[in-house]
């Protein structure tokens, strides 16, 4: 099991140095710079400004110095930001959008669940129909749709919940998860319904019927067990998606958090930003998709030979 | 498989889990209170606490080293220039300087300080404070965008460009704590606008210089715990895309006029999230109103909606170096050709002002004589003349502006006006901002969009733009008439004299057409009801030392 993981991580590494090059190089062929803007200004101040954030270096020594930076864990000054480094801007706002996934999860896993069950217990009546129904719209529904909607019917006409921000206003956290969550939870839906289906025909449910339990004890103590496995292992990258792809969420949400920062960034030609975020996410995302296959290997006993017995 | 379910009790389970859903729910609503809480307007509007929508995240809050509309918004909250502006009569009225006087041919400014102006941290702001400050903008090393501001003194550009190097020798001398003089290069009728300009807002020298050199950018004296300024506010808070907080300074001469305790800055980047946030009650009021709420506002009446003519201009550059567009009689043709009221009326509908000419009528006197007509037959006959009758042989150019619905509405129905007219096809393409940017800077397009506010309430700031290799020119259009008329202007000392060489030079450009001027901007804006004292504003400022809050009174 150490050997496996110890070759994943070196696995990734390759990947993560590929990731920085691309993403260096592509940041600095698209057009404009960090100080291109409406109205311009003499060609010495720009000039100057280059000097200063040494963009007037060739692309390739601008990749090593990073690099070296980068080595020491140092992601440099933001460009648009400058009185802040990348280092303070992602140690600002991840915190955030970690939180937002995290209630987004425990959204989607309740509901999910809750629909996923409901409907595996009576497969193509009325009972299954509706809350499939209601997950095949929360998939195909995307957030930038659904967000606006709440907001319209909660925020604005009911006044119950506030539009915008994040911990601001108390309540202001509910809208974001919920829109987050939502197609989220209608993935788990129908996958906890797929995996309901095939234990509840299980041998085992029907002589735990037959023993006279309570269906509340059969479905939660024994069906659910077998039933949420392939959640489990959709939960890795299904989190790992939730944090790098809250950036919708955050814009309409008014929400500060690096999913934001990360577009902004784009935007604003912020070399240093975009590249702190890209490397940030992508070490977030391999180390999910690292951590589900662990899990999934200790669960699965056959997968768990494979990997002790080397090949 | 289905008759086995059957034999759950399903009932019990159904009631199982509606359950835990009322008793979430319930839980959630005794959380947040699910009843009409108090907003933030309202508890502001009691506190005395402003709610802004800032357009975008500040880059800084130094004024040497940023450019943009949100900083300039948050910056005139915690700075003050020498000399400011009566928001109606646009009349500079005192500020850091409660008097001064200008010499006879209007190049020698002499300023009295006043003697109560102090900094946020209490010490005295004296006149050698702007003489370090000035000297700080101007210093190479630091970049500053804003620098050719300046070079309106005498000798401030030598010194940027580093052909003197002794600052002594530039236009700005403390003659004593109290007084400051400033010579000017040439008569700048302007210059006591600039004044109110965020570039020439002093700054606290000795703080920055705690920080780092005092040319070195972006150090850490602009954090909220570090930061001295001299204006009615202090800065109190800065989290990145969350909020600014700015606080009644205790030190600020006028403080007792001061009615706002706090202003909060949101960082709002989308106009639409602005909008609603506005709705709820979360913000007092923004940047700009979406276009296609406008109608709904005007229609119902409300109160909060304000409209009013903004001292800028939109407009189509030609690439003058290409073919067909180096062809004067192409430019007219085109320009002839469109009904600039009708766009304005059908397509843009937020109550802009058609423009015949580059320079917005202004209150200070100055409105061009010469424009370009609307006139179909003029501009058949002169694509005629170029060769191109009824648009026979015309290549297919492309109309270029940045992704935004508002500039593809008013591209499409130009498309069609040329068509019709002139049976002109032209293509249209959109690129991301700063992707335009660099095509128009480096004069990669044909044809393409483009817009100036102006900086000051001058002709100048606009017919500044088209002297010959002009940094915003942009157009590859030249005239050495022009230039020198430009020249003149700055050089004379005569308002009506200056205004007539403003005049010739306008209709060279309008003769010449390398822009296609469109429509005078409007503001459209929501301002809370509650906010008394806000003012319409030609370049949409304000200021905050004249806002104050009354907690509505319901209809």
């Amino acid at each position: 099991m150490f050997l496996f993981i110890l070759k994943r991580v070196f696995q990734s590494i390759p990947v993560l140095f590929l990731v920085i090059a691309v993403t260096f190089f592509m940041v600095h062929a698209a057009p404009g710079g960090p100080f291109s803007q409406e109205r311009n200004v003499p060609p010495e101040v720009v000039k100057k400004l280059n000097q200063r954030y040494h963009l007037d270096e060739p692309v390739m020594q601008q990749l090593f110095s990073y690099v070296g930076d980068l080595l020491r864990g140092d992601f440099g000054p933001s460009f648009k930001y400058p009185t802040h480094t990348v280092n303070d801007l992602i140690i600002a706002g991840f915190p955030t959008t970690f939180e937002l996934a995290l209630y987004a999860t425990l959204f989607a896993l309740t509901v999910g669940l809750i629909a996923g069950v409901v409907a595996s217990l009576r497969p193509n009546s009325a009972q299954d129909y509706i809350p499939m129904s209601g997950a095949m719209l929360g998939i195909c529904l995307p957030s930038f749709v659904l967000g606006p909607l709440l907001l319209l019917i909660f925020g604005i006409w009911l006044e119950w919940l506030p539009v915008a921000g994040w911990g601001q206003i108390p309540g202001d956290k509910i809208l974001p998860s919920i829109t987050l969550g939502a197609s989220y939870a209608a993935y788990i839906a129908r996958i906890s319904r797929g995996g309901m289906l095939e234990v509840l025909s299980q041998d085992y449910i029907r002589t735990a019927r037959a023993k006279g339990l309570s269906p509340i004890r059969i479905v939660f103590v024994h069906a659910l067990r077998g039933g949420i496995t392939p959640v489990i292992s959709f939960l890795g990258p299904a989190i790992a998606g939730l944090l790098a792809g809250s950036f919708v969420v955050e814009t309409i949400f008014q929400i500060p958090g690096l999913g934001r920062f990360y577009v902004q960034a784009a935007f604003n030609r912020d070399y240093t930003m975009i590249l702190g975020c890209t490397i940030f996410f992508a070490f977030l995302i391999i180390v999910f998709n690292l951590l589900s296959d662990v899990i999934l290997v200790y669960l699965n006993p056959k997968l768990r030979q494979q990997v002790s017995g080397g090949h | 498989m289905q008759a086995m379910l059957n034999h759950f009790n399903l009932w019990a389970l159904m009631k199982y889990f509606l359950r835990i859903i009322i008793i979430t729910l319930v839980a959630l609503c005794a959380l947040t209170g699910c009843k009409k809480h108090k907003t933030l307007v309202d508890i502001g509007n009691e506190q005395h606490i402003l709610h802004v929508g800032n357009a975008d995240e500040i880059a800084d809050v130094d004024p040497h080293t940023t450019t943009g509309t949100p900083e300039h918004n948050i910056q005139t909250s915690l700075f003050e220039g020498l000399v400011l502006q009566d928001p109606e009569t646009l009349k500079p009225k005192p500020g850091v300087a409660d008097s001064w006087t200008v010499s006879d041919d209007g190049k020698i400014y002499r300023f009295h300080i006043r003697e109560d102006a102090k900094w946020s941290n209490g010490d005295k702001l004296v006149a050698q404070d702007f003489v370090e400050t000035w000297h700080r903008a101007l210093m190479p090393a630091l970049a500053n965008q804003w620098a050719s501001y300046l070079f309106v003194i005498s000798n401030a550009e030598s010194f940027y460009t580093g052909a003197i190097k002794d600052f002594s020798e530039v236009g700005v001398k403390a003659l004593d704590e109290q007084n400051l003089e400033i010579k000017l290069a040439n008569n700048t009728p302007y210059f006591l606008q600039l004044l109110n300009h965020n570039s020439m807002y002093p700054l606290h020298i000795k703080t920055i210089l705690k920080f780092g050199a005092i040319d070195e950018r972006s150090t850490q004296w602009t954090k909220a715990k570090n930061f001295v300024g001299n204006g009615p506010f202090v800065l109190a808070e800065w989290t990145p895309q969350k909020v600014v907080v700015v606080k009644r300074s205790p030190y600020y001469w006028d403080v007792k006029n001061v009615k706002l305790k706090e202003i909060h800055f949101y960082p709002i980047q989308s106009e639409v999230n602005a909008e609603r946030s506005y709705r709820a009650g979360q913000i007092h009021l923004f940047d700009k109103l979406p276009k296609e709420k406008i109608a709904h506002y005007k229609n119902k009446q409300d109160p909060a909606y304000r409209t009013f003519p903004m001292y800028g201009t939109y407009f189509y550059r030609f690439n003058t170096k290409i073919k067909p567009f180096n062809d004067v009689r192409v430019r007219k043709a085109l320009a002839y050709s469109l009904d600039r009221e009708s766009l304005v009326k059908n397509v843009t509908k937020g109550g802009e002002l058609a423009a015949y000419t580059l320079t917005p009528p202004n209150p200070y006197g100055y409105t061009s004589k010469a424009q370009i007509p609307y006139d179909l037959e003029k501009a058949k006959q002169l694509l005629a003349d170029a060769g191109y009758a009824n648009g026979v042989g015309f290549p297919r150019m492309k109309l270029l502006y940045n992704t935004l619905e508002g500039h593809q509405k008013i591209a499409v129905a130009i498309q069609e006006m040329w068509k019709k007219s002139l049976g002109i096809e032209i293509q249209l393409e959109n690129q991301e901002w700063k992707t335009f940017l660099e095509n128009q800077r480096t004069m990669n397009y044909e044809l393409c969009r483009a817009s100036w506010i102006g900086d000051y309430i001058d002709p100048d700031t606009f017919l500044q733009l088209f002297i010959t290799d002009g940094g915003n020119n942009e157009t590859g259009w030249s005239n050495a008439t022009y230039d020198q008329l430009i020249k003149k202007a700055a050089n004379s000392s005569n308002e009506s004299e200056r205004f007539e060489y403003f005049q010739q030079a306008e209709k060279i450009l309008d003769e010449e057409v390398p822009i296609i001027p469109l429509y005078t901007y409007v503001g459209n804006r929501l301002v809370s009801p509650s906010v008394k004292g806000w003012k319409n504003h030609l370049q949409d400022f304000w200021s905050y030392k004249d806002l104050y809050l009354e907690p509505q009174v319901s209809p």
